[in-house]
C-alpha cells in the first residue's frame, strides 16, 4: 500500500452565495520517498489540496467527500489531537513566501525549539542540538548566530532555507511544498530547489510540490498531477506528461514555456482565462478554452460541453479529454477490424 | 565549524539604543518631559513612607486643633504643614503623596484586571471566531452598556449590605480594581481581536498550525506578541481612565474612605471647605491628579505615533 494514497477527495466552501466545489474528485498515491509535482493555474485547487491533505482547511471550507490515508490512518476523520501528532512530525509543510512564514517576533531558534518541543520530551538544549544540526544541513553559513537572530535579519533566500531546515526538523515521510520558490529571484530559486531534492533523496522524504513552474517540476518530480477547476485532467509520469502531453491543457501550458515560442514572436498561451468555480461550464471545464472540440469533420463533439470526462489509459497516463478517448476508440475499433 | 561572519546578537539594550522607539523619543522634548513628570510622581508616591514627614493614617498624629492651616506662601502657615493641612488637621503633603500612591496602585491594578480578562477573550474571540467571537463580543456589549458608575453603585451596595461598611472601606482598594477592572475590559477585547483578525490570516499562523501546535500555543505565543503594539498604547489611555473613574466614584463617595484617600476622596473632602477659603484643600490634590494624567496621556500620544506606522509623518 502506498504511504499516501487519497481518493475521491471533494473539498467544498460554503459561501454565502451556495456551496463551490474547490476539488472535486481528486485522487492520487504517493510512495515512500516518491516526489510527486501538482501542476495548474492560479485557482485549479493546487493549495487547497495541499491544505485538506492536513486537515487543515479553514472555514468556511470543509472535506465533504473522500478520504485521506497515510501510513494505514485516515486523516480526514482523525481528531484534532491525532492529526497534530501528524503535522509537522510526519507530514510537514513549505509555503511559498519565506517573508511571511516564519513570525517576526520569535528568533529563528524559538521557532525551531518550539516545533521539536511540541512533537518530542526534549531539553531546550538538546533541541537546539537538533535545531543547529539541520541549519548546518540546508548550508547556511554561521548557524550558531542564526540561532538567535529574528526573521527580519535575515535574506529571502536564507529564510527559505530555514523553513526547510523546519521542515525537515522531525525527519518527516512527507514534506508538501506549496510553491516554495515563487518568491524568491531566479538564481536563488535554483539553489533552493536543488538544496530541496538533495534532502528528500538523502533522508528518503517524500515531496509533494505544488508550483506553476514547469520546469522546475521536470527536474525534480518522477510524476505529476495536473489540475485544471478543481479536477485532476492528467496525470502519470513526469518524463512522459513532458515530452508528450495528452490532454490538451497540458499542451497548451507546456506550448505556453518560454523556450517553446519561436524567438520574435508572441509566447503561445492558451486564450481565455480559468472559470469561476461557483460557474464552472457543463461538460468538460476545459472546453471554452479548447482547440480541439472539433472533431477531425470540423463538427463539435457534443461530449465536450455535455459530459464531464472520464479517465482514459494512454500509454502510463490517465487523461480525462473525450478527445483522447475518442481518438483511442478508433485506434482501438482500426487494430480489431484492419 | 569555521564562523566567517563575526554578526553576535546584540544585547537588549543596544537593540532598544538602535530603535526607532529610543530614536523618536530622543527628539520628542514633550514625551522626554512627560516621562520624567510620571516617573518622579511614581517614585514620590511610592517611597511615600520615606518622603512623608507625618504619617496620615497614624490617627495619633493627627491634631485638630492644627486643621485647615494654608500653604507655606500664605500668612498663617505653619512651617511643619508645607502645603497646609486639610479639614482633619492632617498634612497635606503626606496626605497627597500617599493619596497619590493609592490612584496609582489602583489605576495599575486595575488596568492589569482590564488586560488579563481583555486579550484573553479578545484572543479567544479573533482566533476562535465563530460561536465563541459572538458570545465573547456580546459579553463585551453588555459590559459596555453598563457605565462604571452603575457598576461600582452596584457592587457597593450589594458589599455593603452583605459584609458591612468597615469590610468594604477596608478592602476599598481591592474593590475599586475589581469594579474598574470589570467595567473596562471590552475595550481591550475589542482592540486585541481586531489586530488578531488581522494577523491570523498572516502565513505564519499557518506555518504554526503546520508544525503541529496546539491552538492555545499559537495564540498566546504567535499571534499576542504580534499584537503588542496595540495594547501598549491603550494601556496608557486606560490607566489614565481608570485613575480619573477611581478619582470619579471616590469624589462621589463611592470610592476610598477618607481615612485612606486617594487623589479623588482627597479633592472631595476639600470641596466642602472651598466656600470657606480652604481652597488648598481641593485644588492642589486636583491639580497633582492632572498632572499626572495629562503626562500618562502625553505619553499615551506620543506611543501611538511611534507604534503605528500609518501615523508616522517623517
Amino acid at each position: 500500500m502506498a504511504l499516501l494514497e487519497v481518493s475521491q477527495l471533494d473539498v467544498r466552501f460554503a459561501l454565502r452565495q451556495g456551496e463551490v466545489r474547490a476539488l472535486r474528485d481528486v485522487s492520487f498515491t504517493l510512495e515512500r520517498g516518491e516526489r510527486l509535482g501538482i501542476v495548474g493555474e492560479s485557482g485549479a485547487g493546487k493549495s487547497v489540496a495541499a491544505f485538506s491533505l492536513l486537515n487543515l482547511i479553514a472555514k468556511p471550507g470543509f472535506i465533504a467527500g473522500g478520504t485521506i490515508t497515510f501510513d494505514g490512518q485516515t486523516l480526514n476523520t482523525m481528531s484534532e489531537r491525532g492529526l497534530r501528532k501528524v503535522r509537522g512530525n510526519r507530514i510537514s509543510m513549505i509555503f511559498q513566501d519565506p517573508m511571511m512564514t516564519l513570525n517576526p517576533v520569535l528568533s529563528i531558534g524559538e521557532q525551531m525549539v518550539e516545533c521539536l518541543k511540541a512533537h518530542r520530551r526534549i531539553s531546550t538544549k538538546e533541541a537546539r542540538a537538533i535545531a543547529l544540526d539541520k541549519l548546518r544541513q540546508v548550508q547556511i553559513p554561521s548557524p550558531e548566530t542564526r540561532l538567535d537572530q529574528y526573521p527580519h535579519e535575515l535574506s529571502g533566500g536564507m529564510r527559505q532555507r530555514i523553513i526547510i531546515a523546519i521542515a525537515l526538523l522531525l525527519d518527516p515521510d512527507i514534506i508538501i511544498a506549496d510553491e516554495p520558490t515563487t518568491a524568491l529571484d531566479v538564481t536563488i530559486q535554483a539553489e533552493i530547489m536543488a538544496l530541496l531534492l538533495e534532502l528528500c533523496e538523502q533522508h528518503n522524504v517524500g515531496l509533494i510540490l505544488i508550483t506553476h513552474d514547469l520546469g522546475v517540476v521536470s527536474q525534480v518530480t518522477q510524476r505529476i498531477l495536473v489540475m485544471y477547476a478543481g479536477r485532476v485532467i492528467e496525470q502519470g509520469s513526469t518524463r512522459e506528461i513532458i515530452n508528450d502531453p495528452q490532454h490538451p491543457y497540458t499542451q497548451g501550458l507546456i506550448n505556453a514555456l518560454p523556450q517553446m515560442a519561436t524567438p520574435g514572436e508572441r509566447l503561445n498561451q492558451i486564450r481565455g482565462s480559468m472559470p469561476s468555480l461557483s460557474n464552472l461550464p457543463s461538460g468538460c471545464a476545459f472546453h471554452p478554452r479548447c482547440d480541439f472540440i472539433n472533431r477531425a469533420d470540423g463538427q463539435p463533439r457534443p461530449a465536450c460541453t455535455q459530459q464531464v470526462p472520464a479517465f482514459v489509459e494512454s500509454g502510463n497516463c490517465r487523461v480525462a479529454c473525450h478527445m483522447v478517448a475518442e481518438m483511442l476508440e478508433d485506434r482501438r475499433l482500426k487494430e480489431e477490424s484492419p | 565549524m569555521t564562523t566567517s561572519t563575526t554578526t553576535t546578537t546584540p544585547s537588549r539594550w543596544k537593540r532598544l539604543r538602535d530603535s526607532y522607539l529610543w530614536y523618536s523619543f530622543k527628539r520628542d522634548r514633550t514625551a522626554q518631559l512627560c516621562l520624567a513628570v510620571f516617573i518622579c510622581l511614581v517614585i514620590a508616591a511610592f517611597s511615600a513612607p520615606m518622603l512623608a514627614p507625618t504619617d496620615p493614617y497614624d490617627l495619633r498624629h493627627i491634631d485638630i486643633m492644627s486643621s485647615e492651616l494654608p500653604p507655606f506662601w500664605i500668612d498663617g502657615a505653619d512651617e511643619r504643614y508645607s502645603l497646609g493641612t486639610d479639614a482633619q488637621g492632617r498634612d497635606l503633603w503626606s496626605i497627597i503623596l500617599y493619596g497619590t500612591r493609592v490612584s496609582l496602585l489602583i489605576g495599575f491594578g486595575a488596568v492589569m484586571l482590564q488586560a488579563l480578562l481583555g486579550v484573553t477573550f479578545g484572543l479567544m474571540a479573533g482566533y476562535l471566531g465563530g460561536r465563541v467571537d459572538a458570545f465573547l463580543m456580546r459579553l463585551a456589549d453588555i459590559q459596555l452598556s453598563f457605565s462604571t458608575l452603575m457598576v461600582a453603585i452596584v457592587v457597593g451596595a450589594v458589599v455593603k449590605a452583605t459584609m458591612g461598611s468597615a469590610f468594604y472601606s477596608q478592602y476599598a482598594v481591592l474593590m475599586l480594581i475589581l469594579i474598574i477592572g470589570l467595567a473596562e475590559w471590552p475595550q481591550y477585547a475589542r482592540t486585541v481581536r481586531a489586530s488578531v483578525l488581522a494577523e491570523k490570516n498572516k502565513e505564519y499562523v499557518d506555518a504554526a498550525r503546520v508544525m503541529g501546535l496546539r491552538s492555545k500555543r499559537i495564540m498566546f505565543r504567535h499571534v499576542l506578541p504580534n499584537t503588542l503594539s496595540p495594547i501598549f498604547v491603550i494601556s496608557t489611555v486606560q490607566i489614565a481612565n481608570a485613575i480619573i473613574s477611581e478619582a470619579a466614584l471616590s469624589f462621589l463617595g463611592l470610592g476610598m474612605p477618607e481615612t485612606h484617600p486617594s487623589l479623588g476622596s482627597l479633592i472631595k473632602s476639600g470641596f466642602d471647605y472651598i466656600q470657606s477659603g480652604s481652597w488648598w484643600i481641593t485644588l492642589i490634590p486636583g491639580a497633582v491628579l492632572v498632572v499626572l494624567v495629562l503626562s500618562i496621556n502625553l505619553l499615551g500620544d506620543w506611543l501611538r505615533d511611534v507604534m503605528n506606522p500609518r501615523l508616522y509623518k517623517g
